[in-house]
């Protein structure tokens, strides 16, 4: 539905580049996502998909290339970096909740510290997200008392709390329960339909397919092929590509 | 052997009643099997042989007349009679803000605040205590009720914060009270530390020392994982250098190397205060390490999560980070807090008379010749006490906070 709003590019990679050590994880990525856009990166372990949706909020730190974020350069500038990450949202594949925190302290955390919002505003939008995401009655548990799937949605509510331009979802369901996975990609599908720019490193191709604006391949540290989801499962191009394609299908 | 049909072998099959009678706890605790019956015996026989010996000992052989004759001078040293109404000004005091801090933080008068209360009424039963001592308990156990009687009508907000303020509030009146100020015949005449001593002295010096020492100790386990090479560098060799040092050099450098350092005619500090420096500086280096244990095993993902959502580093080590850590070490750091408070004995071997500097000379003074046993059984009785309650109240602790580890 984006596409045709091509001047709204809220990310913009330009041969990005990342070395751990001798090893290139990173080979000259460009990708440019729309606002509103849905980017799905699927790709065999150890691709650097999982690097380079990190690298958008410096979790890790490009080497060369260029980042560019809602029009802020990502550069080692302290500001920029903790402006980026204000608007832009991460949900872990371990959900990395704060375990020593309610669930409703973790929601509120941030908008607190970093917003300074007044805790009592910060409450009611943190029990709003809560219900959005469908688990209002645990908001005063600790994280170790919910199943993963019920955490996972927890680790969303508080990515969505600072309200964020874009989020980023680093293989959210890889870590849970099959019976889990649906109520996880239910609320990214429903967020999806808000109009949230989200990038989605996942395995699920269901997902992939239904709700992806466009489909991102990587192998070996580089992007091979860039598509929409009809294009990707009916007609890829590159060898590799159906390779992976079929063995995952 | 005998396995008859309907015969119950299997434990788990016992009838309910025969689980828990006094006779079935004892054959499966301690009569089990052969051997096992063997050691219940051998530990029996030790123990009451023991438990004979001292019972003899403490009955038939020990002088205690040099406990009560004493008794002011293993509480409080040197600290002149005529102003020991400030010390139980002072206790006072502690029983009312225990008393209010317990209503705002605790919130009930649960179990432990009724042990807690009826400490300075058992103490009345102690038999050498005069009438006024017992009356000034008495008033202690009355005072501690009080604070936490009117502390549920104070108009208080933050309760947490409150607390902080009515502790640290008392700590000012406390030094103020102890140290006297003003004129020598004004109305609080000042006291020096030097003569301050016995219980009094060794459960400041324990308290001030852990308390001053854990923030410097936790600032320095930070520091030593700092990104600036600078801070690290400081960090690491004052930890590496106060560890490879004893606790007694500390404290002779502190009471003798100090003046040769310092220009002539420069006002000396306190001897008690310079040995107090020397304790936090020592145990601030052990906190720190037990500290960097806590903080190393915080995992990656709670670092990222927290730059994630948009934490400073500051705000993160504040709110993610340090909590954790903590929680995770509040075994260590009690115990090497009650190994602090047993080390504050070795001020005695530089001139200042803690419980152990004035049990010697007790046992010094030609009128109570051969009562060693005696006054060191009370002291280390005493000792015991105080450590105990340390790791009682930190067992206590874990269980409050272990609450989101589940």
């Amino acid at each position: 539905m984006s596409e045709n709003t091509a001047a709204d590019e809220i990310i913009i990679c330009q041969d990005v580049c990342k070395w751990f050590g001798d090893f290139q994880a990173l080979k000259n990525c460009s990708l440019r996502v729309q606002a509103q856009e849905v980017v799905v990166i699927i790709g065999p372990s150890g691709s650097g998909k999982s690097t380079f949706i990190r690298c958008i909020n410096r979790l890790e730190e490009h080497q060369a290339g260029d980042i560019i974020v809602d029009g802020i350069p990502l550069t080692r500038d302290v500001r920029n970096i903790e402006q980026i990450r204000s608007e832009t949202g991460m949900v872990f594949q371990q959900f990395n909740l704060f375990p020593h925190l309610t669930v409703l302290e973790n929601i509120t955390l941030a908008p607190i510290q970093v917003r300074k919002m007044k805790k009592d505003e910060a409450m009611e939008t943190a029990m709003g997200l809560l219900n959005r995401v469908g688990i209002p009655e645990q908001a005063d548990k600790y994280p170790g008392q919910l199943s993963g799937g019920q955490q996972q949605r927890v680790a969303i509510a508080r990515s969505l709390a600072m309200s964020p331009k874009i989020m980023l979802f680093d293989e959210p369901t890889s870590a849970l329960d099959p019976e889990m996975i649906k109520e996880v990609l239910d609320v990214m599908q429903e967020l999806a339909e808000t109009g949230m720019t989200m990038l989605v490193v996942t395995h699920e191709m269901g997902f992939a397919r239904e709700v992806a604006d466009r489909i991102v391949f990587m192998d070996g540290g580089e992007i091979m092929e860039v598509g929409t989801p009809e294009h990707f499962f009916t007609n890829a191009q590159h060898e590799r590509t159906k390779l992976f394609l079929s063995q995952i299908l | 052997m005998t396995t008859a049909a309907g015969t119950p072998t299997d434990r788990s099959v016992l009838p309910v009643t025969e689980r828990y009678t006094l006779l079935g706890w004892l054959r499966r605790n301690l009569f089990s099997d052969l051997f096992n019956s063997l050691l219940t015996l051998v530990a029996l026989a030790s123990i009451l042989i023991v438990a004979r010996l001292l019972l003899r000992w403490a009955f038939n052989t020990a002088e205690w007349g040099v406990i009560p004759a004493n008794f002011n001078l293993i509480m409080r040293g040197q600290y002149p009679a005529i102003e020991a109404w400030r010390l139980w000004l002072v206790i006072y005091l502690l029983g009312t803000v225990v008393g209010i801090v317990w209503r705002l933080i605790v919130g009930q008068f649960n179990t432990t605040a009724r042990v807690l209360v009826a400490i300075p009424l058992v103490l009345m039963l102690i038999p050498f205590f005069s009438m006024g001592t017992r009356l000034y308990l008495l008033i202690t156990a009355v005072a501690s009720f009080a604070g936490y009687f009117i502390a549920g009508y104070l108009p208080i907000l933050h309760r947490g914060r409150a607390a902080v303020y009515f502790v640290i509030a008392y700590l000012v009146v406390m030094l103020i009270l102890l140290r006297g100020v003003g004129a020598e015949d004004g109305s609080l005449p000042p006291v020096q530390p030097i003569l301050w001593g016995g219980l009094l002295l060794s459960l400041l010096l324990a308290f001030f020392g852990i308390t001053l020492s854990f923030p410097l100790g936790v600032l320095l386990a930070l520091g030593r994982q700092s990104r600036l090479p600078a801070i690290r560098v400081i960090s690491v060799i004052y930890i590496e250098f106060i560890r490879g040092v004893p606790l007694i050099s500390l404290l002779f450098m502190g009471q003798i190397m100090l003046q040769l350092f310092l220009p002539d005619g420069f006002p000396l500090v306190d001897r008690v205060l310079r040995a107090l420096v020397a304790i936090t500086l020592f145990s601030a280096a052990y906190t720190a390490e037990n500290v960097r244990g806590g903080l190393q095993s915080i995992p990656r993902g709670q670092y990222e999560a927290a730059q994630a959502v948009g934490l400073s580093t500051y705000q993160s080590t504040i709110h993610i980070i340090l909590p954790q850590a903590l929680r995770a070490v509040i075994p260590v750091l009690v115990g090497q807090f009650i190994s602090l408070f047993k080390d504050t004995t070795l001020v005695a071997l530089v001139g200042i008379f803690d419980l152990l500097g004035i049990a010697r000379t007790i046992i010094a003074n030609p009128d109570w010749l051969g009562t060693q046993q005696e006054v060191f059984a009370v002291i280390a009785v005493l000792f015991w006490i105080f450590s105990y309650t340390m790791s009682f109240a930190s067992r206590r602790l874990e269980r409050r906070l272990g609450v989101g580890q589940r």
